[in-house]
């Protein structure tokens, strides 16, 4: 790509489209029309330009690709600096392709202020891929915490009956984790002498400033993902929240809890890593069994897969904290993996939500007698979710537990319990909204999938197929990136074991 | 060529599922049946170049999961065993599908059925060809996944609905020991490749495990994990449980999933894996032990059924139990070649109650039938062609594969070995009482049905009688014809490397030299069974009644089959629905939410209901801790500055 910025631009065009919209003047109704189309047509700009990112991606290296580094606050040393690497490269293609089918989405669903919603959604656009294309912890922090700006407007302004409250929990959790956030932040720039996560990473911390650095990122990503116990944040948001804003919610802003674990615990905090994986592992299982079996208890159908997202998310951080090649590959893929298929589900829901206006579960029954478009549309993204062999969730669950039984096999023993739990739960919900006698008067008009819709999920089903039966397309880029990371990882720790022989033998946690 | 017959029945499902509508009925019955009518004639040609010849190799497709040492492609692996898979499914698919445009005529949704029947089709040919352990799991779920969609075809039906959950999620249970197994067999061997892994087997014989919190010896708790999958797909005792309700589905799905092929799937894969199962004595026995088990159990439940379609499904729980004691002895060749005849005559059997219930309104209570033999004079002989193979009698296809089947379990002469051949011979009894029960209680007697469904009651149209006709044939010659080559003297050449059995392990061998009263002695009991069921329910019909009554607690238990379902209701759903909800509301809603971040929540919340009043107060809020987070961060670069 020569010399041509294309992360930036990637980064900062949907930032053009902001600016035309808000350029527009005239009544509300052509302003809303205007807003739409311009939204749309940037955001799928934005997603043409990010294919050529995947395209000039080199997958077999494990260096940071495109790299930016413009000074930026000169004599601070902090660097407008950014860059993908495989573990990073395939969430700014997620957040760019998740935002068109989002506008998409709310063509009709939103009529209030169309204007700022698009807006909101553009400049979630630009701050999601910047965090990912990051490369300095400063810009980082930036992009990473006002993320929540957008999103908290869009729960808190377009969002349902409890919006006020969900929007308050999801500012409280997050809030908590970040401020720890910055303090780890200023502590390693205080240490490294600049903010670049390169150099951060090459450091080589003391083990007791690794272990408070490393919790004190735990608290921010670990709300983010969420982990249990600090997970009751999500079930809200996503209930009150918009379709779209579940589906980035879902599809993205959890991933970056994930990737930040892989971008900052894992390479820069060796030693606490080991020391705090029994912790991780524990928490995960839970998160796996007991979020499905909350899941199993739920009478709304946003509310049921925001539960399977934590369950899912579980698999993820699992897999992370395995240490092994499968098991962070099929992290990221079950990232990857979740990031279409939970999208996929909320959107799924926004289908009839819009028709109906309730999500109530019992409130449905024997919508395939009148949408078999959607009955069809909505199985394939259930059995995604489930995990069946050819899907994408497959590989990426696969993969993790792979992983975790070279870890630990109480560990993956646990976890695969959450394979079956997940099957019951989603197929309860099929079956009581997809099947059984149509008896609702009210649902006996209801239409099947139009044109747009069919065009939102389209290119969904597309790349879960894609994602299961060709996963190595998305597997060999990350490969090369995964691979250097535990290289890195094993001989910081043993560069560590040698500096403090005496001290070594307390953090071998795992047989 | 070979691998078109793979792929015909996807390439079907595809057209006739997502076109269904543009080509119409006929239209997807004409391009589903073509396509699996030309996979089974192309079928004989792969066993013959494959088997007799001897051309077994690995055709491999596409990379499918490379991470690390994980490396596995899309392929067919096409030898003996598979290829004698590929045969009897896409042959007896391609009569049921063929039976199916009669039976489904009148149903509104006939392109999805035909559709759903071709994709299990090709599950099922994937599962068969892996040559991997994820491959073959692929076809493992895939095969599943069609059957919870074949048996909740009838989807205003709650009890199909119900049945079709049940089967997913039992197989699931199955399948999680089935992941396990390829999870530590990757430990073991850093390998899921069937070559790598079973090159490496003996080397690794006495290899440990550490799982859970034991050390093992590896190559039995890998082999019993996988076992748990072939008992959930294969339904054997503990999950058996869905098998009897998934007949609930269409009978045609019956006779295809149900009976010949997807609940074969786990004793395919003990004898795939017969590499590994070979050093693992002890695995072996459970094998057994649970086979005839399963064998005796699912054959006194068969007894007190009063639904034709359970009868014979309880029939194929039993059957499949024989083929997994026959695997147990190591005799694999045995339970292959029970589960190539099985295929067609319980096929058959299937789809001949299903013409039953076709002429009899839908009816399928076998106390409100009878006296109809005169009336479906073709599926009333080929139910008896089907009964006589199921109990073995002489010359029937059954006859030669369940008899060596027991010859090989005493052969073996280890106390598993005798075990089995005490219970499969009782159960041969038990399993010609019930067929003659079947036999006699539907076809034979009063009329029990009402005047009008009596009326109604007429043989079924050619395209279903032909399919049954060439089941038929397979039920009559299919075991004189492969004797020879799965167990006889023709195995060795016949299986070549598909198949390992160690020399201590050559039950067939000893069964070819038992003493004359262990041959002789399943045949009695079958004719026994035969007899007792017409004294029963042909001379002394009163009889059933009374002793019913007498043995009142037994014949309840039976009935209810053992109490199997009411004991998972109790001990496994309920709770965990009733886990579920507290820890919603107690663990999410009281303790989390009321206590975790309750110091911060409980006081900022009287402050968040005032500042909801103004909707951007959040925004101010949020504004305010950026503004904090800058501020600190100038001020420490101010005090590091001046401190330079």
């Amino acid at each position: 790509m020569g010399g041509f910025p294309i992360l930036t631009v990637t980064t900062f065009l949907p930032l053009a489209g902001v600016v035309f919209i808000l350029l527009q003047r005239g009544d509300d109704a052509t302003v809303a029309r205007v807003s739409r189309w311009a939204a749309l047509w940037t955001s799928l700009a934005t997603f043409l330009l990010s294919l050529f990112i995947w395209a000039g991606f080199d997958p077999s290296s494990a260096k940071f690709q495109f790299v930016e580094k413009v000074n930026w606050l000169q004599g601070f040393n902090i660097n407008y600096y950014m860059g993908v690497d495989g573990i990073s490269v395939f969430f700014v293609l997620l957040s760019t392709l998740l935002t068109p089918l989002c506008i998409l989405a709310s063509w009709e669903a939103v009529h209030a202020r169309v204007r700022e919603y698009m807006v909101a959604f553009l400049v979630l656009e630009t701050l999601m891929v910047g965090t990912f294309c990051a490369l300095d912890l400063v810009l980082f922090y930036i992009f990473f915490e006002s993320v929540l700006i957008p999103m908290f407007l869009i729960i808190g302004v377009w969002g349902g009956p409890r919006r006020v409250y969900s929007a308050f929990k999801f500012f409280l959790y997050t809030l908590l984790g970040s401020v720890l956030m910055l303090l780890a932040i200023l502590a390693i720039y205080r240490e490294v002498g600049n903010a670049d996560i390169p150099a951060a990473m090459a450091h080589g911390f003391s083990k007791g400033m690794q272990t408070w650095l490393w919790l004190a990122f735990f608290a921010s990503f670990a709300v983010k993902v969420p982990m249990w116990p600090v997970h009751t944040w999500l079930p809200d948001a996503h209930v009150e929240a918009p379709t779209a804003g579940s589906v980035i919610l879902a599809g993205v802003l959890l991933k970056m809890g994930g990737y930040g674990f892989l971008r900052f615990s894992l390479p820069m905090f060796p030693d606490a890593t080991i020391y705090f994986t029994p912790l991780v592992y524990t928490l995960s299982i839970v998160a796996i069994i007991y979020t499905s079996l909350v899941a199993l208890a739920q009478e709304d159908m946003k509310k049921l897969i925001a539960y399977s997202s934590v369950a899912h998310m579980g698999f993820v951080t699992l897999g992370t904290f395995t240490l092994t090649m499968q098991g962070i590959q099929g992290a990221i893929f079950q990232m990857l993996s979740h990031g279409v298929v939970s999208a996929a589900l909320f959107l799924v829901v926004g289908v009839v939500y819009d028709r109906m206006h309730t999500r109530e579960i019992a409130r449905y029954g024997g919508l395939v007698e009148r949408m078999p478009k959607y009955a069809l549309v909505f199985m394939v993204f259930m059995l995604a979710s489930v995990g069946l062999p050819g899907t994408s969730g497959f590989v990426g669950e696969f993969l993790v537990l792979v992983g975790s039984f070279q870890a630990n096999t109480w560990v993956c023993f646990l976890a695969a319990t959450g394979v079956i739990l997940g099957a019951a739960y989603m197929l309860v919900l099929y079956r009581r909204v997809i099947f059984g006698t149509l008896v609702r008067a009210d649902l006996k008009s209801i239409l099947d999938m139009n044109m747009r819709e069919i065009a939102v999920f389209a290119p969904l089903i597309l790349l879960v197929f894609w994602m299961g039966v060709f996963p190595n397309s998305f597997l060999k880029p990350t490969e090369p990136a995964v691979a250097e990371l535990i290289r890195k990882f094993n001989t910081q720790r043993t560069a560590a074991i040698v500096e403090m022989m005496p001290a070594a033998g307390a953090t071998e946690a795992r047989p | 060529m070979f691998v078109l017959c793979i792929f015909l029945p996807l390439i079907a499902a595809f057209v006739a599922g997502l076109f269904g509508r543009l080509i119409g009925d006929r239209g997807a019955q004409y391009v589903t049946c073509g396509a699996l009518i030309l996979s089974a004639l192309i079928s004989p040609f792969i066993l013959y170049d494959v088997a007799l010849l001897g051309h077994a190799r690995d055709v491999q497709l596409v990379t499918w999961i490379a991470s690390g040492d994980l490396e596995l492609s899309w392929a067919l692996k096409l030898d003996a065993l598979s290829a004698v898979m590929i045969f009897v499914v896409s042959v007896v698919s391609a009569l049921v599908h063929v039976y199916s445009i009669g039976y489904m005529s009148h149903d509104p949704h006939i392109p999805r059925f035909m559709a759903y029947l071709s994709l299990f089709t090709f599950a099922m040919l994937m599962l068969v060809t892996a040559d991997n352990f994820v491959q073959m799991f692929f076809g493992w779920e895939g095969v599943g996944l069609c059957s919870y969609l074949l048996i909740g075809f009838w989807y205003h039906k709650p009890s199909a609905n119900d049945a079709a959950i049940k089967a997913f999620l039992v197989n699931r249970v199955g399948d999680f020991g089935f992941a396990l197994g390829i999870f530590g067999t990757f430990l073991l061997f850093q390998s899921v490749s069937f070559a790598d892994v079973f090159q490496a087997v003996p080397g690794k014989a006495e290899a440990r495990l550490h799982f859970l919190a034991w050390d093992f010896h590896a190559m039995t708790v890998l082999c019993l994990l996988l076992f748990v999958g072939a008992m959930g797909k294969s339904a054997q005792l503990g999950l058996h449980t869905w098998l009897p309700d998934a007949m609930e589905g269409p009978t045609p799905v019956s006779a295809l999933i149900h009976a010949a092929t997807m609940v074969t799937a786990g004793v395919f894969m003990v004898c795939r894996l017969s590499p590994m199962f070979e050093y693992a004595p002890l695995a072996l026995n459970v094998v057994c032990v649970v086979g005839a088990a399963t064998a005796f159990f699912a054959a006194t439940v068969g007894l007190c059924q009063n639904d034709i379609k359970r009868v014979i499904a309880y029939s194929t729980c039993s059957q499949l139990g024989y083929m997994f004691f026959a695997a147990g002895v190591s005799a694999y060749g045995a339970a292959m070649f029970h589960l190539y005849t099985h295929a067609f005559f319980k096929a058959l059997l299937f789809l001949g109650s299903g013409s039953v219930i076709h002429a009899m309104s839908d009816e399928q209570d076998m106390r409100k039938m009878g006296g109809i033999w005169r009336k479906i004079p073709y599926t009333y002989a080929v139910m008896w062609i089907g009964s006589l193979a199921l109990a073995g009698i002489p010359f029937f296809a059954g006859f030669y594969s369940k008899d060596t089947i027991l010859e090989a379990a005493f052969g073996a002469h280890s106390g598993v070995g005798l075990f089995a051949y005490a219970l499969g011979a009782f159960a041969a009894f038990l399993t010609a009482f019930y067929s003659w029960r079947l036999l006699i209680m539907t076809f034979h007697g009063e009329p029990r049905a009402d005047h009008h469904t009596m009326e109604h009651v007429h043989e079924s149209p050619w395209v279903m009688l032909v399919p049954l006709f060439c089941l038929a044939a397979g039920a009559l010659f299919a075991g004189y014809v492969g004797y020879n080559a799965f167990v006889g003297e023709g195995r060795v050449d016949f299986w070549q490397k598909a198949i390992l059995v160690l020399p201590q392990h050559d039950s067939l061998e000893s069964a070819h030299h038992v003493a004359t009263w262990v041959k002789l002695l399943p045949l009695v009991m079958a004719v026994s069974g035969i007899a007792l069921a017409y004294v029963f329910y042909a001379y002394r019909p009163d009889l059933p009644g009374i002793v019913a009554r007498r043995f009142h607690g037994l014949y309840l238990f039976l009935y209810n089959k053992w109490y199997f379902d009411e004991l998972y209701w109790n001990v496994l759903v309920e709770p965990a629905l009733r886990l579920g909800r507290v820890l919603w509301k107690g663990g999410d809603g009281a303790i989390i939410d009321g206590l975790g971040p309750d110091g911060i929540a409980a006081r900022t919340q009287g402050l968040a209901r005032r500042a909801s009043l103004l909707q951007t107060g959040y925004v101010y809020h949020y504004a305010f801790a950026m503004l904090i987070g800058v501020v600190l961060l100038v001020s420490w670069y101010l005090l590091t500055r001046s401190g330079l």
